[in-house]
């Protein structure tokens, strides 16, 4: 018969064994992989984009997204703040045909869409959008059947025979990333076109802007032109207050970008 | 072991042995935890080779390059030599053999793009010459009189 010291003695062992099992079990699991020498990251200079969408065209060709749908991996945004201090913001089409007129059609109550007067505009301009391949991504973390997942150089990929088709993720990113793909009805996101960057290639966008607006690099090779940005000049990141830690960092982000 | 009560006990276990069966048999070998942890590296390393394995298809302007050295050489001479071939023609592939064409696209939507005057002055469109597109000639074909790939006219 167990006496009531003992009890406490090997009871309150054990409650330490197991606590440190799991703290060191799980510090042991936290540092696998991230001593490899590449990690992505991407640069997206908002000053730049002049709004051709030419990155969007090329983004849905390369990587086989319907170009008649209006799902894309990567999309372009114009935001048109008014002197009044509100603001406008669309992107037709994921902007695949690029902006070519002042005309704004987000609301689908004003089917002529909305002009804007020269006057009224205190600023406008262009942002891209893509994934932001979080070091944290919330998105790998609700998927319960482990399709989508964390690649060791920090790209996150979606297993197209696995992705049950939940969309549990989809509701997850904070981005607005994720979306069914039309034809293999499992969930799709961009990727940083990996068989394009696992060659020594450029993403299909970073090669097909004109103007140097979006740029892809090794965030852990210090001599990196991108990681030289990163590190020596104002760039900012989307929705750093959910903790994911993105890694595509932005230059000239105005306050109104969501 | 003739009580009736252990009845359903069987029909578990059996539950059980069926669940393990078919995860041994459709769960492949290389599924698990791999280098990024539970968390986040919880998948079929295989996969990670299937999309290496995505067919390129933007080969980039030094693919187009020795077949149309003209074409290349005035483009590189010309404002427009920061444009892609792919960009205005599609992506190469495995052009010449697949596609045997490439799309040659004369809209002025193409040109529109970049070259619409938008009034936004801190964006990239501020520094590009831009015309009104129902002034600036409407209705006819930018290469009438620019060629674009090398459009500063004389």
């Amino acid at each position: 018969m167990i006496d009531r010291r003992d009890f406490l003695k090997y009871g309150l062992a054990a409650i330490i064994g197991t606590g440190l099992a799991v703290t060191e079990t799980g510090k042991v699991i936290a540092s696998a992989g991230k001593s490899d020498s590449v990690r992505w990251t991407f640069l997206v200079d908002t000053t730049k984009c002049v709004g051709c969408g030419m990155c969007v065209r090329a983004c849905k060709l390369e990587n086989e997204i319907p170009y008649d749908v209006s799902v894309s991996r990567t999309w372009v945004e114009r935001y048109i703040v008014k002197t009044d201090g509100t603001f406008i913001a669309d992107s037709p089409m994921a902007a695949r045909d690029g902006f070519i007129d002042n005309v704004v059609r987000n609301d689908p109550d004003k089917p002529n869409g909305i002009i804007v007067p020269e006057n009224e505009i205190a600023k406008a301009f262009f942002v891209p959008k893509l994934c932001n391949q979080c070091d944290k991504p919330p998105c790998v973390q609700v998927c319960p059947v482990g399709a989508t997942y964390q690649t060791p150089d920090g790209v996150v990929l979606v297993d197209r025979t696995w992705c049950i088709g939940c969309g549990y993720c989809i509701m997850a990113c904070p981005y607005g990333v994720r979306f069914f793909h039309p034809i293999y009805h499992v969930a799709e996101k961009c990727n940083w076109c990996y068989h394009r960057i696992s060659k020594g290639m450029k993403t299909a966008c970073v090669q097909a802007c004109p103007f140097g607006a979006r740029e892809i690099g090794n965030i852990k090779d210090p001599n990196d032109p991108v990681t030289k940005v990163i590190m020596t000049e104002r760039v900012n990141v989307l929705k750093s207050e959910y903790g994911t830690n993105p890694m595509a960092y932005y230059r000239g982000l105005d306050s109104v970008v969501r | 072991m003739k009580n009736h009560a252990y009845r359903p006990l069987y029909v578990v276990i059996a539950v059980i042995v069926a669940i393990l069966i078919a995860r041994a048999i459709m769960v492949p070998k290389d599924f698990g935890i791999q280098k990024q942890g539970y968390m986040y590296g919880w998948h079929r390393l295989g996969n990670e080779q299937d999309w290496k394995d995505f067919k390129v298809k933007h080969r980039g302007r030094e693919y187009c390059k020795d077949c149309h050295p003209d074409n290349y050489e005035l483009n590189a001479n010309s404002p427009h030599a920061i444009i892609q071939c792919e960009d205005c023609h599609g992506p190469a592939i495995d052009h010449p053999d697949n596609p045997p064409k490439l799309e040659i696209n004369k809209a002025r939507e193409l040109c529109l793009r970049c070259h619409a005057k938008l009034p936004y002055k801190q964006s990239g469109r501020a520094w590009i010459t831009g015309i009104n597109n129902d002034e600036h000639n409407p209705g006819m074909e930018c290469v009438t009189c620019h060629n674009p790939h090398s459009p500063v006219l004389n």
